[in-house]
């Protein structure tokens, strides 16, 4: 059951997580003065630009993401626009939702958008890529027993993995140890990536070990 | 015996409060002062003359002119007297073995941590903690000290280092730099007190210089006892000596006073690099005393013994000032060797003096004691050697007795001494445990009743009768009593329970025995219960799974627990109860989602809920407006939480930031405060008034009124109409007049309470009176608070009424949830409102309200209130919302009870075995122990609120029959 997809779901994951590592090292190489803690904001962006290229890319190869009825330009290009305002949007909800729970409004804007931006890209870039701008079936996903295939299971792993690594990072922010990675929004980015990346391990192996339990509703 | 739930709890509650007190009288060192006032000038006692009218009551002349105090924070003894002293410094070991020094080893007392030992060393007694306490908001030394002598005699004191010391002593020092370290910064900051030597030493206008070098500390503390920045540091530490010594050198003029230069060590380092224990590295500290007084040396010698606390005495009376009252020390008799016989007589005797009148202050039947008799003696001995100096005696003999008589005051100070040290500075770990196993017993047997006390009959059944008729119960009182006796005859330190009355000794022992039985049996009966449940997911009722929430709510309510034990975490709380109460109302959001979108199209989800409102333009019929108002209040108390936390920085990191509340308090932002205030208390107004009788809201206007008018009179905002030439007055009046009104809702309320309790059971006069009441305590809170915290007040009472309305009874959340919710808003609020866990931030100018001097009842009980505010208002709205909602379930009002107490209990259980854990931390005294003391009166807070429910709660059982 399922075996073809758990093996397709692997091997994405692991170009996506060896994406994430090339954005890391490529640029330590390439860019003088490049380090994950003094160049923060470069290294966010050059992995959320990595993970956004490679999802895009690859799922669209696979070709997972819903068949489009119509296939006009004019269709597509609208989808287009609207998946390029839904990530907007979310990156502004996310920033929202990170300065109510407590981040300066104006001193590290900056950053607090950048850490909108590289949870836009692993959260709703993945929605997009997966399930298009298609609101409704992202609420249908994101209810308790809304999946129905492995990928939106895999889909509600990554993006409650990644949430999670978000809120558990900035656990150690008030800690007194004046190290350089709790500095704003190190330790959030970092908990937000280590979320992904689990996420990205532990949904094919968790579908692998529950595929008999796995039964899904018919559309 | 069965009980409702209501009144287990408060029960627990209360007998909780008496272990935690047991655990504080054990666990806050109480500290042997003087009973005169601190900081004023001791009447000298004249030297004994026998016979002879009295002498002078003089100090004898200094015995030196300047001094310089060098102290290494974190010194090892063995750095310099160990077997690499010569390889470690070089110098100060070549002045030991050769030079005209004088070495000890100075025992520090615990806790071994900067403060406490600085005050040791300057005052020469051990602080206890509960000396920080009452100086609530200064950090300043309040007792009589070197320092403060020092400057009353006229001395130019000089101090470059730690800036503790700045705070201990303000405004003391002439000159000062003040530097704070940083974890991994062990130069710059050394460098930060040396670059002030060179052009210090030169000049001649200082008396006594300071100098307190935290790098070797440092240095401990990221690399442990053998790192190796040790050696480099210590080389450096020694050419500092070498420059100071030899600059006093070259100072020294014929016929003046000769230096003295003090190097010295606030406490040791254990081998791990830390430091707060009481092992023998932390606790033996190096002192040299070096000056051309003493005799020069010719050899190494094994350094003397002495305490810390002596070196407050001893330095006092060589530079010719008193010695600090509460200095339980005595002084370095080999210091004052050369001195004349006659000198050296008089100084001991001031110091036996000052020992023996500490003794009358602190012990009841001081006569007994064998040091104040030697005393005695002494002093007499001594008289009648004044006598025949003063004859003019010959050398030999006047030598011969002189020697008696010294050795008479040493024997005399040194068992004065450590009967006065006994007192003090020991963990008094009998008591403590003693609390700890009282507390969590009851912990324990709250935990146990949980499935009863939450079912529907919310009653416990308590086997008392068969446990007090037991066998094993007297056996057991047997047991404890004669630990007991055993316990208090052995220890030699002083114990709060033994010094407790036998009646109330036994009433414990006996308590403890029997609780224990109750729970013995307790625990049976749930056994095979739990085996029968075991394998549902089931935690607290069988028909009841977990939710979501539920399952958020207890893992905050654990993680906050757990996150006690980091002093970091305690000093930035706050941020923990933000974080929590913005996730809770995410998480709520979510839930509102599903409940809504549920039947249509399944549910929203905390990340997509932005996609998920758009969504519904579908009308759902009359419950169209509920729909989208419920989906907004989560939103909209996230929001409000967000502006309230922006209002008060609190804690210690991030305390410095400017905050609104700062920007309000400002003279230019005066008309912004006034229409802020003005706004709020008009929100206020609407806000309470719906529930009250015609009568209530006229008063309540009325005081509202008072309250902006009590504001413009003390000055803190604008009266529309007033004069601007008008003079600052105290606000008495204004403030009598609406404690006037607050009485006067009280009462009413009480009244009608009293009334549908009684006479009527009247479930509609009831629910009135309890809000009476309730806003009875607004407006008083309204009153205490300061005009710019009135926005936190009037948020509270927003979020409270459209939390009510829209979520907690629109999603049937029960009684344990919506206690849950209660009890971490109450928290966030408490630090919303500007509180954090240290001492300082307690609002004590609250007491001067209304009250033209201070009287002591008042003025705990406002202070009491405005600081803890926040908790108390959540919890009345917990008691008031409960009872209104008791039609829904007739035993909402006991879960709530009893889920308030689990929720205040686990925390303060949990702290006091981490703060028993910790109790050699380096933080003990500034972070856990301000803790302590706020989770203790938070508890006992809690207690009075849930007898106040079993109160309202009682007339259940009345009407039922």
């Amino acid at each position: 059951m399922w075996d073809h997809e758990i093996r397709a779901m692997a091997s994405t994951h692991a170009i996506i997580a060896a994406s994430m590592l090339a954005a890391t090292v490529v640029p330590a190489i390439v860019v003088p003065g490049f380090s994950v803690y003094d160049t923060h904001l470069l290294w966010i962006y050059s992995v959320s630009g990595a993970v956004s290229a490679v999802s895009v890319a690859i799922f669209w190869l696979l070709g997972i993401s819903p068949p489009t009825r119509k296939h006009t330009l004019g269709y597509k290009l609208s989808r287009l626009f609207r998946s390029c305002l839904y990530f907007f949007l979310s990156c502004l909800f996310f920033h929202t939702v990170v300065v109510l729970y407590g981040a300066p409004l104006i001193d590290s804007a900056l950053e607090t958008f950048s850490l909108a931006v590289l949870l836009s890209s692993l959260t709703t870039l993945r929605c997009l890529c997966m399930l298009g701008p298609n609101v409704q079936a992202w609420i249908r996903v994101f209810s308790r027993h809304g999946a129905m295939s492995v990928w939106d299971t895999c889909l509600q792993i990554t993006v409650t993995l990644t949430v999670l690594g978000v809120w558990v990072g900035a656990f150690p922010i008030p800690l007194d140890w004046n190290s350089p990675w709790q500095a704003w929004p190190i330790s959030c980015s970092l908990g937000a990536m280590l979320g992904y990346l689990t996420g990205l391990v532990v949904a094919p192996a968790w579908i692998h070990y529950h595929r008999k339990q796995l039964t899904y509703k018919c559309k | 015996m069965k009980i409702r739930s209501s009144a287990f709890a408060s029960l627990i509650l209360i007998l909780e409060a008496v272990g935690v007190a047991l655990f504080l009288g054990g666990f806050l060192p109480a500290s042997v002062k003087s009973s005169r006032p601190s900081k004023s000038t001791l009447d000298l006692p004249p030297e004994p003359l026998s016979g002879g009218s009295h002498n002078s009551s003089h100090i004898p002349q200094p015995l030196f002119n300047r001094v310089v105090i060098m102290l290494i924070d974190g010194m090892r003894q063995d750095v310099v007297f160990g077997a690499n002293g010569r390889k470690n410094m070089p110098y100060t070991r070549h002045l030991v073995e050769r030079g005209s020094t004088l070495s000890y080893v100075a025992r520090a007392k615990f806790p071994t941590v900067t403060m406490p030992r600085i005050k040791a060393l300057t005052s020469g007694s051990i602080p206890g903690f509960i000396d920080v306490v009452m100086n609530l908001n200064s950090p300043a030394l309040l007792e009589d000290n070197l320092i403060w002598q020092a400057k009353t005699a006229g001395k130019k004191m000089i101090f470059y280092g730690d800036r503790t010391w700045l705070h201990l002593f303000p405004k003391h020092f002439m000159e000062y730099d003040g530097t704070i370290c940083f974890v991994s910064d062990h130069t710059e900051v050394d460098n930060n007190v040396t670059r002030h030597l060179d052009g210090t030493l030169k000049r001649d206008d200082w008396d006594i210089l300071i100098l307190h070098y935290l790098g070797l500390d440092q240095i401990g503390h990221s690399g442990g006892a053998h790192s190796p920045w040790i050696q480099p540091k210590l080389l450096e530490m020694d050419d500092i000596l070498k420059k100071i010594h030899s600059s006093l050198i070259s100072k020294e003029a014929e016929g003046s006073l000769p230096y003295l230069l003090i190097l010295c060590a606030d406490h040791g380092t254990a081998e791990t690099g830390s430091h707060g224990g009481s092992s023998d590295l932390e606790v033996n500290t190096p002192l040299v005393l070096i000056s051309p007084a003493f005799k020069r040396k010719d050899g190494m010698e094994s350094p003397v013994k002495i305490e810390q606390v002596d070196v407050a005495a001893t330095l006092s009376l060589s530079l010719g000032l008193p010695i600090p009252k509460n200095s339980v020390g005595r002084v370095i008799a080999s210091v004052f060797d050369e001195a004349s016989l006659r000198d050296q007589l008089r100084f001991l005797h001031l110091n036996s003096h000052q020992l023996s009148s500490l003794l009358k202050d602190n012990i009841p039947d001081y006569e007994k004691e064998e040091g104040f008799e030697q005393y005695r003696v002494a002093e007499k001995a001594h008289g009648s050697w004044m006598k025949r100096y003063l004859d003019g005696n010959p050398p030999e003999v006047l030598a011969n007795m002189g020697k008696k008589v010294l050795k008479q005051y040493s024997e005399a100070l040194s068992s004065m001494s450590s009967v006065l040290s006994r007192q003090q500075g020991q963990y008094d770990m009998y008591s403590m445990s003693a609390g700890i196993v009282f507390v969590i017993q009851l912990l324990l047997l709250l935990l146990l009743a949980m499935p009863e006390a939450l079912s529907s009959s919310a009653a416990v059944d308590l086997p008392v009768v068969s446990a007090l008729l037991s066998l094993p119960f007297y056996l057991l009182c047997l047991l404890l009593a004669s630990v007991h006796v055993l316990l208090c005859t052995s220890t030699e330190s002083a114990c709060y329970i033994c010094s407790l009355s036998w009646a109330l000794v036994f009433a414990a022992i006996a308590f403890t025995a029997a609780m224990s039985l109750v729970l013995l049996s307790m625990m049976t009966r749930r056994l095979p219960l739990g085996l029968k449940l075991y394998g549902k997911p089931s935690l607290k009722t069988s028909d009841w799974s977990l939710s979501d929430l539920d399952l958020f709510l207890l893992v905050g309510t654990a993680g906050h627990t757990l996150s006690l034990g980091s002093s970091s975490f305690i000093e930035e709380e706050h941020q923990t109860w933000y974080f929590l109460l913005s996730t809770l109302c995410l998480a709520v959001f979510q839930d509102v989602c599903r409940k809504y979108f549920r039947e249509k199209r399944g549910q929203g989800s905390e990340e997509q809920e932005e996609f998920a409102l758009p969504l519904k333009d579908k009308p759902k019929g009359e419950t169209d407006s509920d729909k989208w108002l419920s989906l907004a209040t989560p939103l909209f108390v996230l929001l409000c939480c967000r502006l309230l936390r922006s209002l008060n920085q609190t804690g210690t990191q991030w305390a410095h930031l400017s905050d609104v509340g700062h920007w309000l308090n400002r003279a230019e932002h005066q008309v912004v405060l006034s229409l802020l205030s003005a706004l709020c208390l008009v929100f206020i107004y609407f806000l309470i008034q719906r529930r009250c009788s015609l009568v209530s809201k006229v008063a309540l206007a009325l005081g509202l009124l008072g309250v902006y008018s009590y504001r413009a009179a003390v000055g803190n905002v604008l009266f529309p109409w007033q004069h601007s030439g008008r003079s600052m007055s105290k606000g008495t009046l204004e403030a009598r007049f609406v404690y006037v009104f607050v009485l006067g809702i009280l009462f009413t309320g009480t009244k009608d309470l009293l009334r549908s309790q009684i006479v009527t059971a009247d479930a509609k006069l009831k629910n009135r009176a309890l809000w009476e009441i309730y806003s009875g305590l607004v407006l008083l809170i309204s009153l205490l608070f300061r005009p710019h915290n009135l926005p936190v007040l009037c948020c509270s009472l927003l979020i409270q009424s459209v939390m009510a309305q829209f979520i907690w009874k629109k999603l049937h959340y029960d009684a344990a949830q919506t206690t849950i919710m209660h009890y971490w808003f109450g928290q966030a609020f408490f630090f919303f409102q500007g509180n954090s866990n240290n001492i300082s931030t307690v609002d004590i100018s609250v007491w001067m309200i209304g009250l033209d001097n201070y009287v002591k009842g008042p003025a705990i009980f406002l202070t009491v209130l405005s600081t803890y505010a926040g908790p108390l208002l959540w919890a009345c709205h917990l008691i008031c919302y409960l009872i209104s909602e008791r039609n829904r379930s007739p035993v909402t009002v006991g879960h709530g009870c009893y889920c308030l107490a689990v929720l205040r209990s686990v925390p303060a259980a949990a702290y006091m075995v981490l703060v028993t854990g910790l109790r050699y931390n380096t933080f003990i005294w500034s972070v856990f122990s301000p803790k302590l003391l706020y989770e203790a009166m938070h508890l006992l807070l809690t207690a009075a609120i849930c007898l106040i429910f079993n109160t309202v709660e009682q007339s259940r059982t009345s009407v039922a029959p």
